[in-house]
C-alpha cells in the first residue's frame, strides 16, 4: 500500500506506523467526566467497513503525524 | 533417443550432460530438464504421492504437476523450467518414494548433492539480493501480447519493464513457430532506451496499487525484484487444461499444446504413435506439427465427433500401451487403439492468478468454457490469451466437456489433481459430505493446494462441481488466488537479511574493552551488552556473586551507555515533562535530576528513567534500553497530535553520550582521584546533582544517581571518548580492585533494592500504584493516565501488587514466570494469584530472592505462596519488595 505523507509524498507503508482512529478528541478536562465516558475514550475506537479517519506517522521518515481517510475495504486513501 | 534430427531452438553444438535421480544423461543447450528427459525416453519421473502410481512429464512449463525436483540448494523446482546446465544434477522430489524405470534403486532417499552449476553452487552459498523499481508501464508475460504490449508502451518514452518467467522471451510462439516476428520484435525493445527485459523472472505477487513482487532466477541465487508501476498490463496467457477419464494419469499421456511444444521447440518426438484427445479445434494444429515430425497419428478423438477416450492400458513399467474409445452415449462398441503418446485439451483457461490477486473480479464465458477477467482493479489492464483471446491458442469452436463417464466402474482413476492425486471420486465424496462452496471442497479434497496450486486441476474441479450439483460452472465459481503463483525459495525472501544482516547489532564505543576481556554478551534488544565478565574457569553464579560483592563492598563499574536518551528543548520543556511523566519536574532546578515514571493513558506503567535539567530550557531525559525508540515516538505522539502549541523539540541523543557507571562504597575515591578539582564530598555534590569535569582532556559530565542503591557516580561523555574514559576509570580503580560489572549484577543489584525494570514486572497491567509507587504520582498536576487512576478497575483492593518473595529453602531460584497459588495441596485447578517477575542468587543477603505481582500482595506480607514447579509446591515467604539498605543510608552515605 501506498500512503501520501503530506510532507514527503507517496511512500511505501513499510515506513509507517498506524495510529488507530483519528478524531477522537482527548477530554477537555478529565477530571470531571465519569467512569464511562472516560472508558470510552480510552478503550472505545471506531472499526467500520468502508471509509474511516486514521492517524499515521511517517517513522521511518520525517515522523510527523498526519490524518487519511482510507477505504479498508478497498485501501483508497482520500484526503481528511 | 527420441531426439529429432533436426528443428528446434536448442543448440546441437553444444551437447550436455546431467544427472537424474543417480542416472547419467545428455542433452544440448537450450532444453529444459523435462525435455532432455523425454529426449532420454525417461518416461516415469514421479510417483503419485498418495497411491504411488508412476507418472511422467505432463506439461511443457510452469503449470507441472508432476515432474518436481531439487536441484542444488533449491527445491519444489518444475523440471519443465529448469534450464539444462552442464553438470546439473537433479533429485526427484520424494513425496513418498520415487521410482526411475532404468535403475529403481536410485530412488527415495537418493543423497541430494549440490549441483556445480545448476540451481545453485551448494553449502549455502546461493546469493539472493531485493531490488526495487518503479515504471510507468510493467508487463508480465513475454508472448505476443506482451511483446505487443511493450512495444506500444515503449512508442510514448515511459519506463517499461517487461517481464517473462522463460529463459527467452516468445511464450507459446516459441512452440509455435513465430521465429522472424519474435527476433524482429524483441530487438525493436532492446533498442528503445527506457525498456528493460526481465527474463528467467516469476511474477508470482500482485498487491496493492501495482506491487509487484517478482523472483528472478540467477545462476546461483536469485533477485527479488520488487516493482511499483503505474499501470500493470497482464499479458499471462492460458494454461491448457486437460479433459477427465479413467487413468488419465499415465506416463505418456500430457497436454496437447506441451506434446506441440517438446516438436517445435525442443525438437523431441514425445512420443511414436500417438491419439489425441480433444474437445476443441488447437489439436488441429498438434496433429499437423506431430504428423510432420514423423509421428504417426493413430486417432483423432474428438468428443464433437460424438466420441471420447474412456480408459488407457499400460505396460508393466506404467508406461502408456493404448487407449480405449468409445461413443460418448455409453453404449457403442469399444475400440482399442495403440498408442504410446495421449495429447490431450480440454480448452483453455485464461491465467487470471495475478488478476485475482490484484481483486480483479472473474466471469465465466459459456461460448469460450472458462472463466474470463470481469472488473479489473484500478490501472491493471489484461490482454492477450489471459483477456479471453483464445484465438491464437487456436481453440475455435469448443464443446464444453469435463469429465468422461466411467461406464459404472469407480471414479477412482479419473484424476483431477495430479500432484495432490485427487479424483473425482473425492470430489464426489465430498460433496455427499454436504460440501457445496469450491473453497469447501477445495479443502475436503486438497484440491489447488499443490505446490502447482492446481493450475490444471482448479477449472476442472469447479466443473465436476456444477455438473454434480445441477448448477452453472459460472455460479460454483473457482477458488480465491493467492500469493504466490509459483514456490518461492525462504532465501528469496530474506535476501540479505540473514546472519549478522539479520537485524542491526548495536554496539557502544566501550565494546571492543568487553570483548578484550572476555565478557560473556546478552542481546537488549538490538544492543549488545556484556552479561557478566567471567574469570578463568568461572560459571555465571560465581562471577556474578562476585560482581556483586565488589559494588557493595568496594568499586565496581558498568558501561551504562545503552540507556535512551533524549534532549528536550523549547520554552515549554517543562510543561511538556509535567504532562508526560506522573511526577512533577517543573520545580526541578538546573543542575539537578530526578527519577520520572510515565504511564499510557489506561493509567498503566509505560516506561521510566531519569531526566537531567541541563540549561533553563534544556533537558535530558534517559529511558529503558529497549524502551528508547517507543518514548520517542509516545513523547512526538502527544506533543504533535495533543499539544501543538507547546514549543518543545525532542531528538534521540542516545548513540551520543557513552556513559559509565562507577558503583560502590569506594567510588568516591575514584571520582576524586579523576576529578581532583571537584569536590565529591556528600555535601558539595549531593544525591541527584550534576557536575561538569574533566580528566585527562576528556570531558565528563558526572551524575550522582544509583541503580544498585550503593553511592554511585555515571560519568557521561560524548561518545567519542566512551572507551579512553572507560579506561581511565580502570586505571585509577586498579588498586582498590575496580571490578567490571554486567547486566546480570545490575539486575541483581536494583533487585535486591526493589528497583523495578519496566517490562519485566511490569506487562502493561501495572499501575504505579500496584507498584506500592504511589508516591510518585502528582496529586497536584494533570498528567497522562491521571484519570484511569481513579477508574474502579484501578482501585481494586485484590489488584495485584509488588512484592519481595524469600524462598523458605534459601539456595532454590524461582524461576521467573512461575505462577504462584495460596493451597499447597488444594484440588485442582489451584487458584493462581500471582507470578514472579524477577528472581535472582544474593551475595549480600546469602540466600535467593524474588519480585513478585501477587494479588492482594501488600495484605499478605509475612504469609506464605507456593509456585508449583515440576509436581510439588516451592514455598515462599512474603516480604516488601525492599531486600536491601531500605533507609537509603547506602546511597546516601
Amino acid at each position: 500500500m501506498l500512503i501520501p505523507c503530506p510532507w514527503c509524498g507517496d511512500r511505501e507503508d513499510v515506513e509507517f506506523k498506524y495510529g488507530g482512529s483519528a478524531q477522537v478528541a482527548y477530554p477537555s478536562d478529565p477530571a470531571s467526566v465519569d467512569d464511562a465516558t472516560w472508558a470510552r475514550f480510552v478503550f472505545f475506537r471506531p472499526n467500520p467497513k468502508g471509509k474511516m479517519a486514521e492517524r499515521w506517522v511517517h517513522t521511518a521518515g520525517c515522523r510527523r503525524w498526519f490524518n487519511l481517510v482510507r477505504d479498508t475495504v478497498t485501501h483508497e486513501i482520500t484526503p481528511p | 533417443m527420441s531426439r529429432l534430427a533436426s528443428g528446434g531452438r536448442i543448440d546441437r553444438s553444444r551437447p550436455l550432460s546431467f544427472r537424474f535421480n543417480g542416472t547419467d544423461y545428455r542433452g544440448y543447450a537450450g532444453d529444459t530438464l523435462a525435455s532432455a528427459l523425454l529426449a532420454n525416453d525417461v518416461g516415469v519421473v514421479a510417483q503419485g504421492v498418495t497411491y504411488g502410481r508412476p507418472r511422467g512429464i505432463f506439461t511443457a512449463g510452469v503449470e507441472e504437476p508432476n515432474a518436481l525436483v531439487h536441484v542444488g540448494n533449491d527445491t519444489m523446482l518444475r523440471a519443465t523450467q529448469v534450464e539444462l546446465v552442464d553438470g546439473l544434477e537433479a533429485v526427484g522430489l520424494n513425496g513418498r518414494g520415487r521410482l526411475s524405470l532404468d535403475s529403481p534403486s536410485a530412488v527415495a532417499g537418493s543423497p541430494i548433492s549440490p549441483s556445480p552449476s545448476g540451481g545453485g553452487q551448494g553449502g549455502g552459498s546461493d546469493r539472493y539480493d531485493k531490488i526495487y523499481a518503479h515504471c510507468e508501464v510493467l508487463v508480465i508475460g513475454g508472448g505476443r501480447a506482451g511483446i505487443t504490449a511493450a512495444l506500444d508502451a515503449a512508442q510514448t518514452g515511459d519506463r517499461v519493464i517487461l517481464v517473462d518467467e522463460q529463459a527467452e522471451l516468445g511464450g507459446r510462439l516459441l512452440g509455435a513457430g513465430w521465429n522472424d516476428w519474435l527476433a524482429d520484435s524483441i530487438a525493436k525493445l532492446e533498442s528503445a532506451p527506457d525498456v528493460r527485459l526481465l527474463t528467467r523472472a516469476t511474477a508470482f505477487g500482485h498487491y496493492d496499487q501495482n506491487l509487484v513482487l517478482i523472483a528472478e532466477r540467477l545462476p546461483s541465487g536469485g533477485s527479488l525484484r520488487q516493482v511499483r508501476a503505474k499501470r500493470v498490463v497482464l499479458a499471462t496467457g492460458a494454461h491448457e487444461r486437460p479433459l477427465i477419464f479413467a487413468n488419465n494419469d499415465r506416463p505418456g499421456i500430457m497436454l496437447a499444446g506441451a506434446a506441440r511444444t517438446y516438436v517445435n521447440r525442443y525438437g523431441i518426438a514425445p512420443g511414436k504413435r500417438a491419439v489425441i484427445f480433444t474437445n476443441n479445434d488447437s489439436t488441429d494444429f498438434v496433429a499437423a506439427d506431430l504428423k510432420r515430425a514423423g509421428i504417426t497419428v493413430e486417432a483423432i478423438v474428438d468428443v464433437r465427433a460424438g466420441e471420447a477416450v474412456v480408459d488407457t492400458l499400460a505396460w508393466q513399467g506404467g508406461g502408456l500401451r493404448g487407449v480405449m474409445i468409445a461413443p460418448l452415449t455409453g453404449d457403442g462398441q469399444r475400440r482399442e487403439v495403440q498408442c504410446d503418446l495421449l495429447c490431450v485439451s480440454g480448452g483453455f483457461n485464461p491465467t487470471l492468478h495475478l488478476f485475482s490477486q490484484a481483486q480483479g473480479r472473474l466471469r465465466y464465458e459459456e461460448g469460450l468454457a472458462c472463466f474470463v477477467p470481469d472488473a479489473a482493479p484500478p490501472n491493471v489492464e489484461v490482454v492477450g490469451a489471459a483477456a479471453g483471446d483464445l484465438g491464437g491458442r487456436g481453440q475455435g469452436t469448443i464443446m464444453p466437456y469435463w469429465v468422461v463417464p466411467s461406464n459404472g466402474r469407480e471414479w477412482s482413476t479419473h484424476f483431477v489433481d495430479l500432484e495432490r492425486d485427487v479424483t473425482v471420486a473425492d470430489v464426489r465424496r465430498a460433496l455427499r459430505a454436504g460440501m457445496r462452496s469450491v473453497e469447501h471442497v477445495k479443502r475436503f479434497t486438497t484440491i489447488g493446494t499443490g505446490t502447482d496450486q492446481g493450475k490444471t486441476a482448479g477449472i476442472n474441479e469447479t466443473a465436476i462441481i456444477a455438473a454434480q450439483l445441477g448448477q452453472p460452472v459460472g455460479a460454483v465459481g473457482v477458488t480465491t488466488f493467492r500469493p504466490p503463483y509459483v514456490p518461492v525459495s525462504f532465501g528469496l525472501m530474506a535476501g540479505r537479511n540473514r546472519g549478522d544482516l539479520f537485524d542491526p547489532i548495536r554496539v557502544t564505543a566501550i565494546h571492543p574493552w568487553h570483548v578484550a576481556n572476555g565478557a560473556v554478551f546478552e542481546n537488549v534488544g538490538q544492543w549488545k551488552r556484556p552479561w557478566y565478565f567471567p574469570r578463568e574457569g568461572e560459571e555465571i553464579e560465581a562471577a556474578v556473586l562476585r560482581e556483586c560483592r565488589a559494588a557493595r563492598e568496594g568499586v565496581a563499574l558498568m558501561d551504562a551507555s545503552t540507556l535512551g536518551k533524549i534532549d528536550i528543548q523549547g520554552p515549554d520543556a517543562s510543561e511538556f515533562l509535567n504532562r508526560i511523566y506522573t511526577n512533577a519536574f517543573d520545580n526541578l532546578k538546573v543542575g539537578f535530576c530526578r527519577y520520572g515514571l510515565m504511564c499510557t493513558a489506561d493509567g498503566m506503567v509505560f516506561d521510566d528513567g531519569v531526566v537531567m535539567h541541563l540549561e533553563p530550557d534544556r533537558w535530558l531525559a534517559t529511558t529503558t534500553t529497549g524502551g528508547a525508540a517507543a518514548v520517542l515516538d509516545w513523547m512526538e505522539e502527544w506533543l504533535q497530535t495533543a499539544w501543538p502549541d507547546l514549543k518543545v523539540r525532542l531528538t534521540s541523543v542516545t548513540d551520543h553520550w557513552s556513559d559509565v557507571a562507577v558503583v560502590g562504597p569506594r567510588s568516591r575515591d575514584v571520582v576524586r582521584a579523576l576529578f581532583p578539582g571537584l569536590d565529591p564530598s556528600r555535601e558539595s555534590f549531593p544525591f541527584m546533582a550534576i557536575r561538569e569535569g574533566e580528566t585527562g582532556g576528556i570531558p565528563v559530565r558526572l551524575h550522582r544517581i544509583t541503580f544498585s542503591g550503593e553511592l554511585a557516580y555515571e560519568l557521561w561523555t560524548p561518545s567519542w571518548y566512551g572507551l579512553a574514559l572507560w579506561e581511565a576509570v580502570m586505571a585509577v580503580g586498579q588498586p582498590l580492585g575496580i571490578t567490571p560489572y554486567g547486566t546480570e549484577t545490575m539486575h541483581v543489584l536494583r533487585a535486591e533494592k526493589g528497583y523495578i525494570i519496566c517490562g519485566q514486572e511490569t506487562d502493561g497491567t501495572v499501575t504505579p500504584q500496584d507498584l506500592g509507587m504511589s508516591w510518585i504520582v502528582s496529586k497536584k498536576k494533570a498528567f497522562i493516565g491521571q484519570r484511569s487512576h481513579r477508574r474502579t478497575d484501578a482501585m481494586r483492593p485484590d489488584r495485584k501488587h509488588l512484592v519481595g518473595l524469600l524462598p523458605v529453602n534459601g539456595d532454590v531460584i524461582l524461576p521467573e514466570g512461575a505462577q504462584l497459588i495460596l493451597e499447597p495441596n488444594g484440588a485442582a485447578p489451584a487458584k493462581m494469584v500471582g507470578h514472579v517477575t524477577s528472581s535472582y542468587r544474593s551475595a549480600a543477603l546469602g540466600h535467593t530472592f524474588a519480585l513478585a505481582m501477587l494479588q492482594s500482595g501488600r495484605e499478605r506480607v509475612g504469609t506464605t505462596v507456593y509456585a508449583p514447579l515440576n509436581g510439588h509446591a516451592v514455598a515462599a515467604t512474603v516480604t516488601d519488595p525492599i531486600f536491601y539498605d531500605k533507609e537509603n543510608v547506602r546511597r546516601d552515605s
